[in-house]
């Protein structure tokens, strides 16, 4: 191997310093989050206590942060597994070019790309108007989807674009029905892809702000309450909560990222099932 | 049977894009549409009634601070824009040709991608202990005799602004740049060193021309977010500076639905323009 030219070590040092720019801020109130009861918000360390995070079980403290946490984690899974199947459906009907494709692309693009704040005011006026009573799983529902069904579809073109047809031709040829094609070829062959769409499902409702804060209605989902918090809390007790939610944001993207790579290992160890029926 | 065939196709298709189609119209043009109708309407100190004026507009064209305001934000969107792109553009750069094997690659590049899946919020938060008065970076410039007194506007400024910007940002400039660097094929690059060309000449007539749609799609990305934003705007200048996201933000908390509905809908107008133009310039569909 070739030394390595000197732009490498600059490039690297550049690399070196984006990343600590990404990861310095978070990992910093992660240790101040150890604060002592008498810490403030930025160094010096008042000695080092768990004293924040027992402050954040009990329920007075800081209003209603574990009601919180389980609405924006059953509203996660809820988008997750819409995401999913919206996206695999829609992806499915993008690689015929059926009359209107062009039209409900470029209205996707636009989901992705209209300010946030547009679809928190528009959905809150039609539900205000209808007489209808937002709450996070109606209304902060759907205007979370025009978010993450964006991503989803995007993954799915990408997916598709490298997806080669000639499974499927073998498919039909052997006589099977178009549903048979793709519930036995064309989904065992994307569902490694399926983990990324999921993972863009739940992380990114997970963490939604701007769209949900007009559309979750009484009961907020944890990024409107942390943003809450932020107004009237000025103790360290607001970056223990942010660890400590960062972690399980951290855990979820380990929990897919290796669920992916178990599923291409097994698949390179099994190879094709060819010859077994199914 | 060509007939059957056709008519077949349209409908699988039909059926299949229901569901996406269903949420779009529900939740994306229905919402457009209340709030183009809900810009003409008028509004009462509690309460918003139906009608069909141009006050809202008029008041909106005619006050000077929407005209600051607008430039704010394309101010903002432009800083944030040469930022990102020199910093997204370095670092996809490095990944995709010095780092050498797959695997490295990979983990690399999911270090940079893992904190856009993590809360944007906690993230501007993660910045009061290091920009705050007697913060980390206060504290450690007066240690190195730099400055006699903390500096002031490092939060709460533009420069906290389009700090925390670039922070959020930056990975939508890395990801697209990196996907389209990575399908370069490398004999082109082989080729310009065998015809003589410098690294540097390299890089300007053959890396960054064929970079182009990684760049537009990145660019599609930051200024969209930055153009549309209301909360970084609010929270890292501590509510002492503005952009659109703000003047309509701030017209909701008053009630004023529908003056802020107009606001929306010239800023809607504003950023669908910027996107048309930039995507003159790259095929999305093609470049995943």
């Amino acid at each position: 191997m070739d030394r390595r030219p000197r732009s490498f070590y600059v490039l690297a040092a550049v690399f070196g310093l984006f990343v600590l720019f990404l990861y310095g801020p978070i990992l910093t109130i992660g240790i101040l989050s150890f604060q002592g009861p008498q810490g403030g918000l930025t160094f010096p360390m008042n000695g080092v206590s768990l004293y924040w995070f027992r402050d954040l079980f009990e329920q007075q403290a800081v209003g209603d942060i574990w009601g919180a946490f389980r609405r924006s984690f059953a509203l996660g899974l809820m988008v997750m597994v819409s995401t999913v199947v919206i996206s695999v459906m829609a992806g499915l009907a993008f690689r015929k070019r059926f009359r209107g494709s062009g039209l409900l692309f470029y209205a996707a693009i636009t989901s992705l790309v209209i300010p946030s704040i547009l679809i928190s005011l528009g959905v809150g006026l039609i539900f205000n108007q209808l007489g209808l009573k937002i709450h996070w799983a109606t209304s902060g529902f759907g205007s979370q989807l025009t978010w993450t069904l964006p991503f989803g579809l995007l993954i799915m073109f990408a997916v598709f674009n490298r997806f080669d047809k000639s499974y499927e031709e073998a498919a039909r040829d052997q006589g099977a029905s178009a549903w048979q094609t793709i519930r036995h070829v064309v989904l065992p062959i994307i569902a490694p892809s399926l983990i990324g769409v999921a993972l863009f499902g739940f992380t990114l409702s997970y963490d939604e702000f701007a769209r949900t804060l007009l559309t979750a209605g009484s009961y907020n989902t944890l990024p409107l309450e942390i943003f809450g918090m932020t107004t009237n809390v000025t103790t360290p007790v607001i970056y223990a909560l942010g660890t400590l939610t960062t972690l399980f944001s951290l855990s979820i993207i380990a929990a897919f990222l290796l669920g992916a790579w178990i599923m291409g290992k097994r698949r390179a160890r099994l190879g094709s099932d060819a010859g077994k029926g199914v | 049977m060509a007939i059957r065939a056709f008519a077949n196709r349209h409908v699988a298709g039909w059926v299949q894009a229901a569901p996406l189609a269903a949420v779009l119209l529900g939740f994306l043009i229905a919402p457009i549409a209340m709030i183009v109708v809900v810009s003409f309407w008028g509004a009462t100190e509690f309460s918003i009634y139906p009608a069909f004026q141009f006050d809202n507009y008029e008041f909106l064209f005619g006050s000077p601070v929407t005209y600051r305001v607008f430039l704010a934000t394309f101010k903002y969107a432009l800083i944030t824009w040469a930022l990102t792109l020199t910093i997204g553009f370095t670092v996809a750069y490095f990944l995709a040709f010095h780092v050498r094997s797959l695997t490295m690659q990979v983990a690399l590049f999911l270090l940079c991608t893992i904190p856009f899946w993590t809360s944007n919020i906690i993230r501007m938060i993660s910045w009061i202990p290091f920009l705050g008065r007697n913060g980390i970076a206060n504290q450690t410039l007066i240690s190195w005799g730099v400055i006699d007194e903390p500096l002031e506007w490092l939060l709460y400024s533009d420069f906290a602004v389009i700090l925390a910007f670039v922070h959020l940002y930056t990975l939508f400039m890395v990801v697209p740049i990196f996907n389209t660097m990575m399908r370069i094929d490398r004999s082109l690059l082989e080729a310009a060193r065998d015809a003589g060309a410098s690294g540097f000449q390299t890089l300007v007539h053959v890396v960054i021309p064929l970079t182009k749609p990684g760049i537009m799609i990145g660019t599609i990305f930051v200024v969209t977010l930055v153009m549309g934003d209301f909360i970084t705007v609010r929270f890292m200048s501590g509510s002492q500076r503005a952009n659109v996201g703000r003047l309509i933000s701030n017209d909701i908390a008053l009630l004023q639905y529908p003056s802020a509905a107009a606001t929306a809908v010239v800023l809607l107008c504003t950023v669908l323009i910027v996107i048309a133009i930039l995507l003159r310039f790259v095929n999305i569909r093609r470049e995943l």
